[in-house]
């Protein structure tokens, strides 16, 4: 449909797409910064690495679907899913991990479901989940905290560890990798140890998560709250997903403490709040109403502690966004607000 | 007094209020033009009815049309001079159509009417007095244009509680009521007085947005003793909209299905009650209003007090002409207001502003992009609805989903569109499925009235053949026994013998048939065959004239009347027509 006659309202807020894109993308720079300061300049060559991809493959896919190739290209959506499933990966995770994930988000998560609004599935989850089915060695060779290795990883030797999988000095991609928090803990609690022994037992747990983790996750709290004052994102979802999960891992560390770990743990090591803020506040792929949004989040939360405590995966919630994904349209079918003057229901 | 609580209605808009460009000048006279063009249809409801013909005089304030029809609104000459057309004229509408308008030449005398206030309104009789205002062509000056005599009749079945004013004014760039609060709080707290005798309201609120302290002090200075609040509200789009302001001052929500006569509220503008006052008080009716012309594509904006029927560009050029920044002319606010496409078209009732935007004033279109269901809508809505999903259904054309979803209770605010990062023109999605959606009822209506007709028919032809074999049956039966009279009377054995097998075979007949039809009526034993067709007869008849009866009504009432009406007549035809069949029969056995 087209209209000719402009119609009321005559006025707009001076507000438009790119630029809550843009915001989404300015409230990572907190963590983006702690993220180079704990595990070096990988993160910034891949998030490069994976803007170039996700570019490339808008632009074709535009091309292909005869879409005005230079008003999406600018509307920032890509670089976003780039920015946040360059995050979601191992800093120092081959080049071609990034580009085939990005190449896949774009090009059969977004574009192949109909373009930016039409996607069921959050993008950049669904190609961190295929890369994580796909390449499972490679998506868990995550570089260890600075502060736990030897090395001095410099800016180039991050690009050549990217590039080539090995360093100048001839140091391989397994001596600066070690296992996250939520897999070594997951590999303790197989050992039969309990929480405690598991947590003190090494050096890559810290204060309430794991060594450089904490730091990474306060900044990316950060970035979200300012998206909540800026209303790029309302308090729902991230409410949810938070509140749900820190319950959950409550009733169980309640029940039985050596088993389970505490719930400031859960919130503070993996990706909770990344993808509490970042992931699941996604408006395409969740509910529109106020309550619908946070029973989502609810059920990311717990979908992501059934995972993480009883699953096959460490880390739950890139499936558990998938999942409530699925359920989003269900949710806004039941969740609808009362409209004025209706009595309630 | 106690301080009212006020409540908040959900979602709104902060918006720029943008009124400081006209709200510091005072108000002028606009200059009488040298044609006025009066449009029929300046109101909500029938266009009235001109009274006047080509080549009369009419002097200011004479009725120049008649209103037409109960929702309707006359209209009046706003100056004197010379009826010169009655023809199509550009009017005031979004579409940029033509209407019917009386065009006059204005004699530069300005004179009036004869005019003469009510002495004493307060012993005046209530229909009376709705009348008065109604003859003075007043509607509703807040944008609507209702006419404000209806209103005013709340009927036995309600008891007004309170009646609120509304001065909010929350459109930015506007100011014309806040110039008239200010300049006029007498006429505004006399129109009141009169709205309150007229409903018997108990309480009564003004309510100002708390932008316009000016208009506040103003109408505050002006009651004494009077049980009349005046209420700050905050300043919030849409807070002037009808039920958000209920919403605000009572805490209530008018019925989606109803009006706030329901609830016991009246709202009027308090631009329309100081048009009651000089209506009621001195006989004046309304030819004439406040408006805002402002923007920055005019030199010098300002209020002016404009004569219906003054085309827009001569205001334009008594506020020191247009200038090229002008990107946009709009009448209304930004909100709800309308793009004008001739700069010719007349200031009507529902006139409060015209605004002259540059692209800084109103933001220039953008390219829609898709919705990413981020909900800024539905957080900005004023009556709860989810207008991504109603673009959902709108875009599909899923009609009935959206009015599913409740689409009919959008009041095209236009809070959703100005929020949305993708720059959907949802309000505009919103009404084209509202006439969509009309459109397919009056066809539906059609058809169910086609079948109706087409039914009714089929009932018709029905009862006539029923009513044929009724009329065949009897003159059988008359014939069957005159010759069975005719018989007995020639005598003879043999004859007598036949009668008599004939009477007892028939007497057989009846009873089995009174058996058969009667089940339990005793007496049709003992009556003679005659007899029973004669009350078979009866009842065929008596069916069928209810059949006519079911029929007519059905004529009557067209549609409305349900199926089940329709199949009712239908199978009581059936009967009939089964019932004198069997008399047919029996008279055929006689």
């Amino acid at each position: 449909m087209e209209f000719k006659i402009k119609s009321s309202p005559q006025t707009h807020l001076d507000n438009n797409l790119t630029q809550l894109m843009m915001r989404i993308l300015y409230a990572l720079i907190p963590a983006l910064v702690a993220y180079v300061w704990f595990f070096g300049w990988g993160i910034v060559i891949n998030i490069l690495l994976a803007v170039v991809t996700a570019l490339s493959c808008e632009a074709l896919m535009l091309k292909l679907r005869q879409r005005p190739v230079k008003l999406f290209l600018t509307d920032g959506s890509a670089v976003v899913t780039a920015t946040l499933l360059a995050m979601a990966l191992p800093p120092l995770a081959p080049w071609w991990l990034t580009v085939l994930g990005v190449a896949f988000a774009i090009i059969v998560a977004k574009h192949l479901y109909g373009g930016l609004g039409f996607n069921p599935f959050n993008p950049a989850m669904v190609g961190y989940v295929m890369l994580l089915i796909s390449f499972p060695l490679e998506m868990t060779g995550w570089s260890a905290p600075l502060s736990l290795v030897d090395y001095k990883l410099a800016f180039m030797d991050s690009i050549s560890m990217i590039f080539t999988g090995q360093i100048a000095s001839g140091l391989q991609l397994d001596a600066l990798t070690m296992a996250t928090p939520l897999d070594m803990l997951k590999a303790e609690l197989r050992l039969e140890h309990t929480v405690a022994e598991s947590l003190s037992s090494h050096p890559v747990f810290g204060l309430m998560g794991g060594v450089g983790w904490e730091w990474v996750n306060l900044t990316i709290l950060a970035g979200g709250v300012w998206l909540i004052y800026k209303k790029v994102i309302t308090w729902h979802v991230p409410v949810g997903v938070l509140g749900s999960l820190f319950i959950i891992a409550a009733v169980f560390y309640g029940i039985d403490s050596e088993h389970y770990a505490s719930p400031l743990f859960h919130i503070m090591s993996g990706a909770a709040i990344f993808a509490a803020f970042f992931i699941a506040t996604d408006p395409v792929t969740a509910p529109t109403t106020a309550l619908g949004r946070v029973i989502f989040g609810a059920g990311i939360g717990i979908l992501a502690y059934i995972i993480r405590t009883w699953g096959g995966y460490p880390e739950g919630i890139a499936f558990a966004v998938l999942l409530m994904n699925m359920v989003a349209p269900t949710i806004d079918h039941y969740y609808q607000p009362r409209v004025f003057g209706h009595r309630k229901k | 007094m106690i301080n009212r609580i006020l409540s908040r209605f959900h979602g709104g808009v902060h918006l720029p209020d943008r009124k400081s460009l006209t709200a510091g000048q005072p108000v002028r006279k606009a200059h009488l033009p040298d044609r006025l063009y009066l449009p029929l249809h300046q109101h909500i409801g029938a266009s009235a009815e001109p009274v006047v013909a080509v080549g009369d005089s009419v002097l200011k304030g004479q009725m120049i049309a008649h209103a037409c029809g109960y929702v309707s609104a006359p209209v009046h000459a706003s100056s004197s001079g010379k009826v010169i057309a009655i023809e199509d004229h550009a009017i005031p509408h979004p579409s940029g159509a033509s209407a019917s308008c009386i065009v006059i030449e204005t004699d530069g005398e300005d004179r009036w009417i004869e005019r003469s206030g009510a002495e004493d309104y307060l012993n005046m009789d209530h229909s009376h007095l709705r009348n008065l205002i109604r003859n003075a062509g007043i509607v509703g000056l807040g944008g609507a244009g209702f006419p404000s005599f209806i209103k005013l009749n709340p009927g036995p079945d309600y008891q007004i509680d309170t009646l609120i004013l509304n001065g909010a004014e929350c459109e930015p760039f506007i100011t014309c009521d806040d110039l008239l609060m200010r300049t006029h709080p007498e006429e505004i707290i006399s129109g009141i007085k009169i709205l309150r005798y007229a409903l018997k309201a108990k309480h009564v609120v003004i309510a100002v947005e708390d932008n316009k302290p000016e208009a506040y002090q103003s109408l505050k200075g002006q009651l004494h003793n009077e049980d009349i609040e005046v209420v700050q509200v905050p300043t919030l789009y849409p807070v002037g909209g009808e039920k958000q302001l209920i919403q605000v001052i009572t805490g209530k929500e008018v019925p989606h299905d109803g009006l706030p006569l329901n609830i016991g509220i009246v709202i009027q503008n308090v631009s329309t009650a100081a048009a009651v006052h000089r209506a009621v008080n001195e006989g004046t009716p309304l030819v004439s209003r406040y408006v805002t012309v402002t923007g920055g594509g005019v030199t010098q904006p300002r209020n002016l007090e404009v004569l219906f029927g003054t085309p827009v560009n001569e205001l334009l050029e008594q506020c020191g002409g247009t200038n090229m920044a002008m990107s946009r002319l709009v009448m209304g606010g930004p909100m709800m207001g309308f793009e004008l496409h001739q700069h010719n078209v007349p200031v009507i009732k529902t006139t409060n502003c015209i605004l002259a935007a540059t692209d800084h004033d109103l933001s220039p279109e953008q390219p829609m992009m898709p919705c990413i269901r981020c909900g800024s809508c539905a957080d900005a809505c004023p009556v709860s609805l989810l207008p991504q999903q109603l673009y959902w259904f709108a875009r599909s054309k899923e009609f009935d989903k959206a009015q599913n979803i409740n689409l009919f209770d959008c009041i095209e605010c236009g809070c959703c569109s100005y929020v949305c990062p993708s720059h959907i023109p949802l309000v505009h999605y919103f009404r084209f499925s509202k006439t969509e959606i009309a459109a397919k009822e009056r066809e539906q209506e059609k058809a169910d009235q086609a079948r109706a007709r087409h039914e009714a028919r089929q009932a018709r032809l029905d009862r006539e053949k029923a009513e044929r074999a009724a009329r065949l049956a009897s003159k059988k039966a008359a014939l069957a026994a005159k010759k069975a009279r005719s018989d007995r009377a020639s005598g003879g054995v043999s004859d007598d013998k036949k009668a008599a097998i004939k009477a007892a075979i028939e007497r057989a007949k009846a009873k089995k048939a009174a058996k058969k039809q009667a089940g339990t009526e005793p007496e049709a034993e003992k009556n003679r065959a005659v007899s029973e067709r004669k009350r078979a007869e009866m009842k065929a008849a008596i069916e069928q004239a209810k059949v006519k009866k079911m029929a007519r009504k059905q004529a009557e009432s067209g549609h409305e009347r349900g199926v089940s009406e329709q199949k009712k007549a239908e199978m009581r035809a059936a009967i009939a027509r089964a019932k004198a069949k069997k008399a047919e029969k029996k008279n055929d056995g006689i």
